[in-house]
């Protein structure tokens, strides 16, 4: 006999199939798409508009590696789904460049070396981004109390605190 | 994730006459406990309701000296406010204390308090857990349980609310407004859960 989760799954599929078209404005850009109503901002911009600069961590919220400018904050993309951004603007690593020139941040980090494997580094700009923008931390300490939502498993943290912190003078 | 249908309420009447007509329905704010518990198939709403558009972002004083705040508001948003820097930094406090920046730039002041527990028998849909499925039985118990309670626990379950801000509204005595179909009521905090 099947599982009921199993039975009412397929029911539910059965019924339910139609995709929503949507509007965004992804680093600049007026991007029209249509997503499923379960897709993730993270998978709409990775599998949609092949932007694979946000990268997909553990997908549940605790890693930071999808980190996401919406509307000039930082979030979680993929705990997001992309229909309720309808008409959101959306800045991911690829969107940080200005005129030819790396964002100060993305320099910064080059500068300290402040990656090793690099999976982590586009959430860590991102939420970096974020930080600075919300103007809460001062001290190397806040930097790293407000960017704990970013794990670095390679373990760069010293220097990205230092990145940060110079992007910050910077900026 | 499971597919589901999505909707999005027009103002609080409209929020409330959707989810009234549609049991499998579920309301939708910053989604940072919902997705995840969707993706772990702890949760399959058949259908999502988007009330994350409604006007109820705002903190404001209230004339008998309290201060009243928005469904929506999210969690930064509240903790940074001035009123409750001021007045409430017990409140600023707790909610900076959990979570991170992300989660809370997402994370909605009634959804923080309607989030459900991080007991491990919960979101592991594999064993018993009268919380997930009433009558299964509570694994926690004789498990790995040192997330779950200490105090005021019960035979059917031990698992704790994994709020911290809800621990600080608790002790300020704050009063939950919530509206339904019945109408508008008050509920005291204590009493909420």
């Amino acid at each position: 006999m099947a599982r009921s989760g199993t039975a009412k799954r397929v029911t539910r599929t059965a019924t339910v199939l139609e995709k929503i078209p949507i509007r965004l404005t992804v680093n600049g850009s007026q991007m029209e798409l249509t997503v499923a109503p379960w897709t993730t901002l993270l998978d709409a911009l990775r599998d949609h508009l092949d932007l694979t600069g946000t990268k997909k961590g553990c997908d549940h919220g605790q890693c930071g590696a999808c980190t996401v400018l919406v509307d000039g904050r930082r979030i979680n993309s993929c705990l997001t789904l992309a229909v309720m951004k309808e008409g959101a603007e959306i800045t991911t690593i690829e969107g940080l460049m200005r005129d030819g020139e790396l964002h100060p941040l993305q320099q910064a980090f080059i500068d300290h070396d402040a990656f090793q494997c690099g999976y982590c580094t586009s959430g860590q700009i991102c939420s970096a981004a974020g930080l600075i923008a919300e103007g809460k931390a001062k001290t190397a300490d806040e930097i790293r109390e407000l960017m704990s939502g970013n794990i670095c498993r390679c373990g760069a943290y010293p220097n990205i605190v230092a990145a940060i912190l110079q992007a910050m003078e910077r900026s | 994730m499971i597919p589901f249908q999505y909707a999005r309420a027009n103002d609080v009447a409209d929020a409330i006459k959707q989810i009234a007509t549609d049991p499998s329905a579920k309301f939708i704010a910053g989604g940072t406990n919902l997705i995840d518990l969707i993706k772990y198939d702890v949760e399959g709403p058949a259908r999502l309701i988007d009330i994350s558009h409604l006007p109820l972002r705002s903190v404001e004083p209230t004339a008998t000296g309290g201060i009243l705040i928005g469904a929506m508001v999210p969690n930064t948003d509240l903790a940074y406010h001035p009123l409750i820097e001021e007045r409430y930094p017990l409140l600023a406090r707790a909610i900076l204390s959990g979570a991170s920046q992300q989660l809370r730039n997402m994370a909605s002041t009634g959804g923080n308090l309607l989030q459900r527990t991080r007991c491990f028998y919960f979101y592991d849909t594999a064993t018993p857990c009268n919380k997930r499925q009433p009558g299964s039985g509570c694994s926690a118990i004789d498990g790995v349980n040192r997330i779950n309670a200490i105090l005021g626990t019960s035979e059917a379950c031990i698992a704790t609310h994994p709020s911290d801000m809800c621990v600080a509204l608790a002790a300020l005595e704050a009063t939950v407004h919530v509206t339904g179909p019945a109408g508008a009521r008050t509920i005291a905090f204590a009493d909420f859960h």
